[in-house]
């Protein structure tokens, strides 16, 4: 599988468009970070001990009044920004990441038997896509948060945020998925493979997964990027609603609503950092996403 | 013709069920009525008669439809928060949103269609490209960034326009409104561009879409080869018949419009439904939310159902199939 890819027209698309190696290494350089944040960051900023109020409000280093422990300056705290951009996307790229695959699994498993079986399940499940699908996913996010927040007592809430918030957004994203692997399973069902593994008799569940599901892997690989980059900014979004996560585990999103309050006062970096931080990742992503769909699709080029 | 229509009216009258059932569900089951209705020192037997008395105790078929029978009459119920009537919470908040909104669409399609169009007209242009990689930027950006943005330009650094609230309103009937006062313009601006943007963003990437595909097709070419001038062949010809996606859009948009002007209302502090909601999330409000849902619900469904008369005004092959 792997060998194919790599002598396939996408990879030698990948060699030939900057565009997509460059966002492909601004994604790289991030997940990096992100992955090593508790080794390179110099400070954490969930442990108090790593801080001091006495460095706070410092300016980058090019700025006069910089120091230079503080590459991009520090917050009202003191907390040294470039630590708190590298664990903030860590998080950010966990519920982001985790949200996807969640949608991706439960979305594929349904649009996959949908499309397999027809008839009622796949009416049924449908008619749930059109109506989630009319609703925007921000506003399904925050419903499904807000339900979990009438349901769960206070106590369990606290603990349990990134479980819900991963959940609330890997909910709204699972439509994505269903109804593309289901347009494509449509289509190979009919082809003779797929029917001629359905007369030898084997299982439903091992033709979907087995045959049906590498053929259709291109276009969903697609849907995976896109929805990654939605899933990031679902979180970003909802933690600076301030509906997200709270202020002391600080993902981009709550990093960014910190900073606005810093907007009028003159201390730039703090909201501008972070934002740019997250910006350059969701458009790296993105524009991979839409180098995998030209590929994916030669007919758009 | 009237078949289509009932058909759609039927639909939507389901679709509106659906919605009720949601919000009563939630009502019933996230969080006890009774317990967010009295204190600490009720009584047991107090609480018990409370029930009774909401008719909590019935049969759940008899209490949704006693709370649909209620929605259609105007009684929203009470906010657990406030104390206020819902309906009139709501109802304060709805011209805000609504303005916003209508502000934001027109944005989005006054320059979405005509960069779309453009775009598509001259794939391989360096105008082209550069919108290409700016709505790339555009849909990538979240709507609160582009918020924060533009406060800091046009708030901070530049100082032209105010950063929150509405601004100047006028009151015309139950309507509080701020598109008669210079204020309320100035106040408008920014949230409406705000959201606006990505809507833009999306209108432009669709509407150029939708015109490579029909510039591809047979009777365009063909059209081409009779020596039909430019103009009229792309206006005319092609661009007519993007309509009908474009209208779908502006059914889809309205939508999005709704849910980011929750992200709107939010960063700019605009008193609409969205921010209602947002507190009401926040305080897990529950009768607001639901209330929230029907509402937003509602508009979804009128939008949808007139886009669908519109697709049959315009298109003139579905009045063919529905005679034959």
């Amino acid at each position: 599988m792997l060998a194919r890819l790599w002598d396939s027209d996408g990879f030698w698309a990948f060699r030939h468009s900057p565009a997509a190696i460059l966002a492909a290494l601004v994604a790289i350089l991030i997940l990096g970070g992100a992955l090593l944040a508790p080794w390179i960051a110099r400070s954490n900023p969930y442990d108090l001990t790593t801080f001091s109020l006495i460095d706070g409000l410092l300016p980058p280093v090019w700025e006069t009044g910089g120091n230079a422990r503080f590459l991009l300056g520090t917050d009202d705290q003191g907390r040294d920004m470039v630590s708190a951009i590298l664990y903030g996307a860590r998080l950010s790229l966990l519920i982001g990441l985790m949200a996807m695959l969640i949608a991706s699994v439960l979305g594929v498993g349904l649009g996959l038997a949908a499309g397999y079986f027809g008839g009622r399940f796949d009416a049924v499940v449908m008619r749930i896509a059109d109506v989630q699908l009319a609703l925007p996913a921000i506003l399904t996010a925050l419903l499904i948060d807000g339900i979990a927040r009438g349901l769960l007592p206070p106590s369990m809430l606290e603990n349990l945020r990134v479980v819900v918030l991963t959940l609330a957004i890997a909910l709204s994203l699972w439509v994505n998925f269903a109804r593309t692997a289901r347009a494509s399973t449509f289509v190979e069902r009919n082809k003779e493979y797929v029917q001629a593994a359905m007369i030898m008799g084997q299982h439903p569940l091992r033709v979907m997964f087995w045959h049906v599901l590498p053929n259709i892997l291109g276009p969903l690989l697609v849907i995976m990027t896109v929805d990654l980059a939605s899933a990031i900014l679902l979180e970003a979004t909802l933690s600076f609603l301030g509906i997200g996560l709270p202020a002391d585990s600080p993902s981009l999103g709550t990093l960014i609503r910190i900073g606005m309050q810093f907007l009028l006062s003159g201390e730039w970096w703090i909201l501008w950092v972070p934002t740019l931080f997250l910006v350059a990742l969701v458009v790296s992503i993105n524009i991979l996403g839409d180098f995998l769909r030209d590929v994916f699709n030669p007919r758009l080029r | 013709m009237t078949y289509f229509i009932l058909k759609r009216l039927f639909q939507s009258v389901f679709v509106m069920l659906a919605v009720a059932l949601l919000a009563f569900s939630l009502f019933r089951f996230v969080g006890d009525p009774v317990s967010q209705m009295t204190g600490v020192e009720t009584s047991v037997e107090d609480r018990e008669r409370l029930r009774e008395e909401l008719g909590l105790n019935d049969a759940f078929v008899t209490q949704f439809v006693r709370f649909t029978g209620d929605l259609l009459q105007g009684d929203f119920g009470f906010s657990y928060r406030t104390r206020q009537p819902v309906a009139e919470m709501i109802a304060d908040r709805i011209p805000a949103t609504l303005e916003l909104g209508t502000v934001a669409l027109i944005i989005s399609l006054i320059v979405g269609i005509p960069a779309g169009v453009y775009t598509a007209l001259r794939p391989r242009g360096l105008a082209t490209q550069a919108l290409l990689l700016t709505t790339l930027v555009g849909v990538s950006i979240p709507t609160f960034v582009i918020g924060i943005m533009l406060i800091f330009l046009f708030g901070v650094q530049l100082g032209w326009l105010p950063t929150f609230g509405r601004g100047g309103t006028v009151q015309i009937g139950g309507w509080t409104s701020s598109l008669f006062t210079v204020d309320g313009w100035r106040s408008l601006l920014l949230p409406a561009l705000t959201l606006g943007v990505y809507q833009l963003t999306l209108t432009m990437r669709l509407v150029r879409a939708e015109m490579m595909e029909v510039m591809r097709s047979d009777y365009i070419r063909f059209a081409t080869a009779r020596g039909i001038p430019y103009r009229r062949l792309h206006f005319r010809h092609a661009l007519a018949n993007t309509m009908i996606p474009v209208i779908t859009i502006i059914g889809l948009q309205f939508g999005g419009v709704i849910a980011f002007s929750i992200v709107t209302e939010s960063v700019f502090q605009w008193p609409g439904m969205g921010l209602l909601f947002l507190e009401s999330i926040r305080f897990v409000d529950i009768p607001v939310m639901g209330v929230y849902l029907v509402v937003i619900a509602f508009f979804f469904v009128l939008v949808n159902l007139i886009v669908d008369l519109l697709y049959v005004a315009i298109d003139p092959r579905l009045r063919v199939k529905e005679a034959a």
